[in-house]
């Protein structure tokens, strides 16, 4: 298994990422694109902007912080601190594009759509990340996916690092607890 | 912000035990959750399942309320224990009567008790998590959390401002954990009111204690008003109520000495004409409703933090 992909392959990937929801979606429709903070924030970032400059021209953006409708409160240790939630557009009746980084268990999609529930009643949502990892525990499955990587160990962790968090843009599957 | 450190406290007991980072830990958790209360639906799931328990063995309206509204936000469910018609009033001690409400299986008990340190010694004796809503003359924390939390968001920081909190300082547990919490923060706190009621020992916390008003009004950019509590005044520590207002009231001569961008705060409920004056209080350098509001989002992310610390089953 592939466990390292550089700035040059992470480019790849978001591009073709972009392409191919460019042709799922009118360009004179409106798209509201929401991202899982906070890696899943900076890729609709980046996907926003790249639509756009296809002549996407009614893009709403959002971010959503789902540690408030998560279903572990008592399973795992302490929280990072709890970020706000911004969905400055009305998400109603239109088409919404949900994205994340790496899908894994389904667990914080399911939080993401019991979140967007409370703001509103979009026409569609559909879901776009880099990674599907495999492994989940719901049925909950990735309308538009970059990368699948299949195998990877549970005890590992697919890390996705972006210029605008880390520095520089990499993907690196590791075991847990190593960095 | 406070990215790096977690909350692993299971109670809330005051503001003395806390360290400045877990302070703005908590204040940078109620400006996420505020954002809860601008949505159509003012409400999200984290504490579902979870009961709270507001105990309060003292009249209380305001954070009594603050906290049911609060828990309700988070989809817990609410419980309201009054001493009024209880076995408190049958002569039941407070440890029993908790741990009977405890035996209901409650997550969180928020209680308000006239005895000091009520909080810490159910804290020892109970499972739950605990909550101080206010401890006799000790500690009031998540009104010094809203107070710092308003004044952060007056002036973008607290670190270097100068606060004067002026009236009973003696017998304000409210005086008490503003104090811990501007001073971990960095800010100069000067406690002012007569000899009688602001002991020089404050100054071994790190206050400054001035006993003329007049001295201090020019150069703070916070002013904290306390509630002359009127239960008191007949005490031989307090001057009548005219000689009060006269020489610790925030009067309308006094405000205009103030510092133009001066910020005036009280805790509320407000002797209006005794310790401040009306028009001072509604004016537009009041952040007194800004507190009641504040009041909220402090207090959901004080339920929150202290449920998903005890669910990490930390201490």
């Amino acid at each position: 298994m592939r466990t390292a992909y550089d700035t040059s392959d992470v480019k790849r990937l978001i591009d073709d990422l972009t392409s191919r929801i460019a042709r799922a979606f009118t360009p004179e429709e409106t798209l509201n694109i929401v991202g899982i903070r906070t890696r899943g924030e900076t890729l609709a970032q980046r996907l926003s902007a790249s639509l756009q400059s296809q002549g996407f021209q009614k893009i709403g953006r959002g971010v959503l912080d789902i540690t408030l409708y998560r279903d572990d409160l008592s399973e795992i240790g302490p929280r990072p601190l709890v970020k706000p939630t911004h969905l400055d557009v009305s998400i109603d009746d239109a088409p919404l594009l949900l994205v994340d980084d790496v899908l894994f268990t389904g667990r914080s999609i399911r939080a993401a759509l019991d979140a967007l529930s409370d703001f509103g009643r979009p026409s569609a949502i559909r879901l776009a990340v880099l990674i599907d990892r495999g492994g989940r525990e719901l049925p909950i499955q990735a309308d538009f996916v970059a990368l699948t990587l299949k195998d990877v160990p549970k005890d590992h962790r697919v890390n996705v690092r972006l210029l605008e968090n880390d520095g520089k843009d990499e993907i690196i599957v590791e075991p847990r607890g190593a960095q | 912000m406070s990215e790096e450190i977690r909350w692993t406290r299971k109670h809330l007991l005051g503001l003395e035990e806390l360290s400045a980072d877990e302070i703005r830990f908590v204040l940078d958790t109620a400006q996420s959750l505020k954002e809860v209360s601008t949505r159509s639906i003012k409400k999200v799931p984290a504490l579902r399942g979870r009961v709270v328990v507001n105990a309060f063995f003292e009249d209380s309206t305001r954070t009594r309320n603050s906290f049911s509204l609060a828990a309700q936000r988070l989809s817990a469910d609410v419980i309201e224990f009054t001493e009024r018609g209880s076995s408190v009033s049958k002569g039941e001690t407070l440890v029993d009567t908790a741990r009977t409400i405890e035996a209901m299986g409650i997550d969180i008990l928020v209680v308000r008790h006239s005895a000091a340190g009520a909080a810490q010694l159910l804290s020892r004796t109970l499972k739950c998590s605990i909550v101080n809503g206010g401890d006799g003359a000790h500690e009031h924390p998540t009104q010094g959390l809203l107070d710092l939390y308003t004044i952060r968001e007056r002036f973008g920081k607290i670190a270097g401002l100068k606060i004067a909190i002026v009236g009973d300082i003696g017998n304000s547990r409210v005086a008490r954990s503003d104090l811990w919490g501007m001073t971990k923060l960095g800010a100069e706190v000067i406690l002012v009111g007569p000899p009688t009621l602001v002991s020089k020992s404050f100054e071994q916390l790190g206050a400054r204690v001035e006993y003329d008003f007049d001295k201090v009004v020019g150069e703070v950019d916070v002013i904290y008003m306390l509630r002359v509590q009127n239960e008191r005044m007949k005490s031989a520590q307090f001057p009548t109520v005219r000689e009060f207002t006269k020489l610790y009231g925030l009067t309308w001569d006094r405000f205009q000495r103030c510092k133009k961008d001066v910020f005036i705060m009280h805790p509320g409920p407000m002797n209006r004409g005794v310790e401040i004056q009306s028009d001072i209080a509604d004016g537009n350098q009041s952040g007194i409703l800004k507190q009641v509001e504040n009041g909220l989002a402090v207090r959901m992310a004080v339920l929150y933090l202290v449920s998903q610390a005890a669910g990490a089953n930390s201490v």
